[in-house]
């Protein structure tokens, strides 16, 4: 029986073990060293903010693994000879596999900042990193202030998740607004705005210069590139992830900045295959970066690799991009193309609508020319996924998109509607120009 | 069920979330209870209309103070912060130590109100005493232990109830949702039956009716004395005996059809009220796991064929043989619910067999051969119906599911096996809702294509133990039987992905296997 070894637990391998199985008989094993079964990596925060218990964030019961003859192995593997087949782990021990599929992730991003080795600066990615910052941070008697390192996904979560235990945050962010490398300026000030409602202390256009410890090797305060001391016990690195490629370093798979692939998810080694986080496209896919670090793209590379493997080679082939955060209590979706004032391509028009009265806007961006719809950010008000998917596929209008906004409203019901205001400025807007 | 976790390590202590005005607050509140204890405990109080107001009215003003306190200076969003770290509400020592008072309260309620102070021909004492003013001013009558316990359950799901709507308060469908549950129990189950009550004189005597108390759960409804008390008083009584076989044959069925069960367990019912309002810090104790789904099938349904037997056992029971004195026989009886059972049964297995799992099909055929059986049995073997006394049928399920289930284990284990137990696993009304809701509904909680991340809010805090997660995270929408359109699933999520709503039949339950998102000619030949 064919023997498909996965590494790495996280929602890119388990769904590609979850597609195999249902497709196939082959024998499957998924061997992680970080945690004994998969988790939402996603849902980390919910666990020290109190909301759920580590099991919570489990989304199989234990014996799910079982039923479905997936295999689980706890281990580290250190080197992966292709040759022979065979992964080699770090406390002694091997594997021999037909196919494999590397899906490990990612691991913080760091600068090589002075001082970063020190206790008490730590990222968010891991379920260490969970674990240590329960460590460093179990209160604010202990950890009075902790300094966040840079502004996007996984720094306010981290500050959300401080905030909760009443300590002082401050984050180091270094451009002009929270998180405007992605998102278009007004989103960008009014969720700036939002956090420092929280108690955080938001420090734009300031970057870290280094770290500085104590005698005993902890972290005692951050200098800013301006100068400022500003003292701390922790220091959250989230200033972006990387691909956890290290251990491939003497095997014969060709990894950049992730490991490289074709859009069968094919490694340059034969019956090697990598998806997720650690996958590194050779040819960009439309305007997505090569290497996507989300949810979302872990999961459908998973289903694409499950096919190839299962005898149907299939391209991966993501359709509209999606996503969607929460920042403290604004949740934000987003569907197709709307770029930040710095990436913004010259075709691109946007319009934005923002509630007078509450945190919530929108912004839909749309061919300059011809009035094509390009995609919407929502911050505030839910929509549907699959009606956005539809009118980005149909290439509809801006004036299509406004004018039928209802439909895609995913709000509770009795919520407040807020499509014709929205349509009325977009009208009004025309009017004035 | 396993230890909880309360943090990953040992060091950690997440800072204490209660503020100075919420100890104030909980002060009054205490101070309120006490007056109700030093009455049980046989202080007898002078100005008894004095001391029960400053007691109601401390227990309703702390509660919500506290509340204020507790949720006013935040924003307006999801407020779980600590929710596993509070000893209260993660089955910790003051869990314990409530889930033991409230159910030493039922114990004494149940079987023996001698001790809450009832007294013969409203000769009460103690804590029943207390009550007697209010219970004169609105009924005219003295206070019983039922009197007791309707005050003091009807003050909780307003004091809660507005606790929960400040907790909610940027959540629309969550606040009408509460007014409606608080509006319900304080007209329809607390004032409306004690004024009728004032209304019985010689010659009208209607029986204690709570209106939205529909058979099955309220099981005694057409046992003969209130059947007796009914037709005894005139137009009236007759219009309410009618209206309580309409409702569970015709109101139900249309509006569960339109709305899902919802719009009855989470808007108008009482036992649904309480678990709302002051069971919300409890909702994520409830089990998930698939076992417990299992269990809950059983029993719940088990409890409905109970009470099915039961009631045809009752009317069988008190009904005559002479059609020449009145239409409805004991014959003509059995016939109508063979034939109503027959209808349902045949309905769902024509229209609904692919909807039902393997081990339902079995279930429903195997409970409907046996009511057949026994009704068939009675007929041709003339012995006692169903094989047991109709009285002693009456007396057992009033004692373990009308008490024991619903009351002590349904409220009283509340901080320990969450809000719902009773709803989830006892509730027959729940399960003839919960059936027409699976099969013939509008009702589902939508799942927002390929936007899940599988965070496990949805299901943590879901009080029926529904592991949402595992439909939102495969695209599907959520249909459950058990399901009370709550809306906490929705309101938790992070990013959005769950809508409860009202829609066409067709494609209600979508099973995907490969989300939205991915490639469209891979989505369209894997799910098809």
């Amino acid at each position: 029986m064919e023997h498909v070894v996965i590494i790495g637990n996280g929602i890119a391998g388990v769904t590609a073990a979850r597609h195999i199985r249902k497709r196939s008989d082959k024998k499957i094993t998924i061997i992680s060293a970080e945690a004994d079964h998969f988790f939402s990596r996603t849902a980390l925060m919910y666990v020290y903010m109190g909301h759920m218990r580590w099991r919570d964030i489990e989304p199989y019961e234990a014996s799910f693994w079982k039923k479905n003859r997936i295999e689980l192995i706890k281990a580290y593997v250190e080197t992966v000879d292709t040759r022979n087949k065979t992964l080699h782990f770090k406390d002694g021990g091997s594997i021999n596999y037909n196919k494999l599929i590397i899906a490990t992730g990612s691991v913080t991003n760091t600068f090589g900042w002075e001082g970063q080795e020190l206790n008490g600066v730590q990222g968010l990615v891991t379920k260490q990193d969970l674990e240590k910052l329960e460590k460093n941070a179990p209160n604010n008697k202990e950890c009075p202030r902790a300094v966040i390192v840079g502004g996007g996904l996984i720094g306010v979560e981290m500050a959300e998740m401080l905030r909760t235990r009443d300590i002082e945050v401050t984050m180091l962010v270094r451009e002009p607004a929270f998180w405007a490398a992605v998102l278009p300026k007004p989103e960008a000030e009014m969720i700036s705005q939002h956090i420092i409602s929280h108690g955080v202390d938001l420090r734009l256009t300031t970057e870290l210069e280094k770290i500085v410890g104590d005698a005993h090797g902890n972290v005692k305060a951050v200098i800013t590139k301006a100068g400022e001391e500003i003292p701390c016990c922790v220091v959250g690195i989230t200033t972006g992830v990387t691909p956890q490629i290290s251990f491939l370093e003497k095997s014969k798979i060709e990894t950049g900045k992730g490991i490289l692939v074709n859009r069968h998810l094919e490694t340059n080694v034969e019956n090697v295959y990598a998806i997720g986080d650690c996958a590194q496209q050779r040819e960009p896919i439309g305007q997505r970066p090569p290497v996507e670090a989300v949810w979302y793209t872990g999961r459908m590379m998973g289903e694409t690799v499950a096919q190839t493997i299962c005898g149907n080679p299939f391209e991966y082939n993501p359709g509209n991009w999606f996503n969607s955060a929460k920042f403290f209590d604004i949740e934000y979706q987003t569907y197709g193309w709307v770029f930040s004032d710095k990436k913004r391509k010259e075709y691109e028009a946007q319009f934005h609508w923002e509630c007078t009265k509450d945190l919530r806007c929108v912004t839909i961006s749309y061919h300059k020319e011809n009035n094509q719809f390009l995609g919407i950010n929502t911050f505030g008000i839910r929509m549907r996924h699959e009606v956005f998917d539809r009118w980005l596929n149909e290439k509809r209008s801006a004036d299509f998109v406004i004018q039928n906004l209802k439909q895609a409203n995913f709000d509770p019901e009795f919520y407040k509607k807020y499509e014709s205001e929205i349509q009325n400025q977009f009208i009004h807007q025309f009017e004035n120009a | 069920m396993s230890t909880i976790q309360r943090n990953m390590s040992l060091t950690g202590e997440p800072p204490k979330t209660i503020n100075t005005q919420q100890k104030l607050a909980s002060a009054i509140g205490l101070f309120g209870l006490a007056l109700l204890l030093l009455a049980l405990l046989n202080v007898n109080f002078p100005n008894k209309s004095l001391w029960l107001t400053a007691s109601l009215v401390a227990i309703g003003a702390g509660t919500v103070w506290f509340s204020i306190a507790a949720y006013a200076h935040k924003h307006e969003g999801i407020k779980n912060d600590g929710v596993y770290f509070k000893s209260l509400t993660s089955k910790g020592f003051w869990a314990w130590i409530l889930g033991i008072s409230l159910t030493l309260f039922y114990v004494l309620l149940y079987w023996f109100p001698q001790y809450l102070g009832l007294g013969n021909n409203g000769d009460n004492t103690d804590l029943v005493a207390l009550f007697d003013p209010l219970s004169r001013f609105l009924n005219g009558g003295p206070a019983s232990q039922w009197f007791v316990y309707g005050t003091l359950y009807t003050l909780a799901i307003l004091a809660f109830g507005i606790k929960f709507i400040l907790k909610y308060c940027h959540n629309k469908y969550e606040k009408l949702r509460t007014y409606s549950v608080m509006f319900f129990q304080l007209g329809f189950a607390f004032l409306i039956p004690e004024l009728m009550f004032r209304l019985n004189n010689d010659s009208l005597s209607l029986p204690y009716y709570d209106l939205k108390n529909i058979w099955p759960l309220n099981y005694y409804n057409f046992e003969q004395y209130r059947v007796d008390q009914f037709i005894s008083a005139g137009d009236i009584g007759v219009a309410l005996l009618i209206f309580g076989v309409v409702s569970i044959l015709i109101i139900t069925p249309i509006l569960t059809y339109k709305y899902g069960k919802r719009w009855y367990c989470s808007w108008v019912c009482g036992c649904g009220g309480l678990a709302e309002t002051a069971g919300d810090p409890f909702r994520h104790l409830s089990d998930k796991r698939l076992i417990a789904w299992k269990v809950e099938r059983w029993v719940v349904h088990s409890v409905l064929v109970f009470v099915v037997l039961m009631t045809t056992a009752v009317v069988h029971s008190y009904l005559g043989d002479d059609s020449s004195k009145y239409w409805l026989t004991k014959d003509v009886f059995l016939i109508c619910v063979a034939v109503i059972l027959t209808l349902v049964f045949s309905g769902t297995f024509i229209f609904k067999r692919e909807a039902l799992q393997k081990d339902a099909q079995l279930a429903a055929i195997g409970y409907f051969v046996i009511i057949m059986s026994l009704i068939g049995l009675h007929y041709f073997a003339a012995t006692k119906l169903f094989l047991f006394n109709a009285e002693t049928l009456r007396q057992s399920y009033g004692f373990l599911i009308g008490a024991v289930f619903s009351g002590v284990i349904g409220v009283g284990f509340y901080p320990i096996f969450g809000s719902r137990v009773w709803c989830r696993f006892g509730c027959p009304m729940a399960a003839i809702l919960g059936f027409q809701q699976r099969l013939f509904s509008r009702f589902r909680i939508t799942t927002n294509g390929g936007q899940c991340i599988s965070c496990g809010n949805c299901s943590t805090y879901c009080e029926m133990g529904i592991d949402v997660r595992a439909y939102a995270q495969k695209g599907e929408n959520i249909v459950r039987a058990s399901c009370v359109g709550c809306g906490i699933c929705s309101a938790v999520c992070p990013r959005g992905v769950l809508k409860l709503e009202n829609g066409p039949l067709q494609k209600r339950i979508d099973s995907n296997e490969i989300l939205l998102g991915n490639d469209v000619d891979l989505m369209n030949y894997v799910n098809e």
